[in-house]
């Protein structure tokens, strides 16, 4: 029996984590192989995927980090106590 | 971004506990980035989700002789996180959390994909250009915060599913399950936004 559109997209993720067991991928690859609109769902999921991971999109406030560690300073100074 | 072996992460905080404090800020910086964005996603203000973070940091510190390496550390640091967002909430009165749990996984809801019938890859050097990485984040902030918290520690933070699970306190089906619904909103919402930051073809160097 051959898969349909829809149950491809159901796994979609876990295919993208390599999170399926060998029949089923071989399954979806049968699928993509001839299915143009899945192969390109599949290729953009997986592009968002990418770039979202990127350093460039999240990145800290200016200063956060120097802020944390000043504040981490004063904390740590304060603590003189021996601890079990 | 983390130690790559836990047990030197383990001797490092031995070696804290035993007196040598300043090799905290070793020890914490690793973890800066999921804390805060993690706070960020709960609280959504950056003001108060730094401030938390900060507490985070310091509540870690007080309390490094309780983590007794059953998780790993990042784990451990994220669910104090967690807590300290939630305890904001439950103070600012905007505690919504159990009820959005119970709905989640048998929410109704559309997750079907955008339909698409080709796509040209985005190469994450298209980054360099503010608008895409601008895109990216509305609509990562957009999610409902349940799906958020996961798509931020799975693909950002790029914790493995076990790691996000306890750091969120639910379960790894449930990780997946929003995992895959989260990709598909991205995919929707993005698909088409996204298509103008494909490279033209013209602009391809052959060869190279
Ligand atoms: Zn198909």
């Amino acid at each position: 029996m051959r898969i349909d559109c829809k149950h491809v997209w159901e796994h979609i993720s876990s295919y993208i984590d390599g999170d399926v067991d060998a029949s089923l991928r071989a399954e979806i690859d049968r699928h993509l192989e001839t299915c143009e609109i899945c192969s390109a769902v599949l290729d953009s999921t997986r592009n968002v995927v990418v770039l979202m991971a990127d350093d460039r999109v999240f990145e800290l406030p200016t200063g956060f980090s120097e802020r944390l560690h000043a504040r981490l300073d004063q904390e740590l100074e304060l603590d003189d106590l021996p601890r079990t | 971004m983390t130690f790559e072996r836990p047990e030197l992460e383990m001797e490092c905080i031995q070696r804290i506990l035993a007196g040598e404090k300043h090799l905290f800020h070793g020890l914490i910086q690793p973890c800066e980035h999921s804390i805060y964005f993690l706070l960020l996603s709960m609280l959504h203000n950056e003001a108060e989700a730094e401030d938390a973070a900060q507490e985070t940091a310091i509540k870690v510190y007080r309390n490094l002789h309780l983590f007794r390496g059953e998780s790993k550390f990042r784990t451990w640091v994220l669910s104090i996180a967690r807590n300290e967002g939630l305890g904001r909430l439950r103070k600012a009165g905007s505690l919504r959390e159990d009820s959005l749990e119970a709905m989640a996984e048998d929410q109704e809801g559309d997750f079907t994909p955008a339909i698409l019938t080709s796509w040209r890859e985005i190469p994450s050097e298209t980054l360099e250009k503010k608008e895409l990485a601008h895109l990216l984040r509305e609509a990562i902030q957009a999610l409902p915060e349940i799906y958020r918290n996961v798509v931020l520690l799975r693909d950002i933070e790029e914790m493995d599913g076990r790691e996000t699970a306890a750091a969120l306190g639910i379960s790894e089906a449930a990780v997946k399950v929003r995992l895959h619904r989260a990709r598909l909103m991205l995919q929707r919402e993005l698909a088409g936004k996204l298509k103008g930051f494909a490279p033209r073809r013209g602009l391809f160097r052959w060869g190279a």
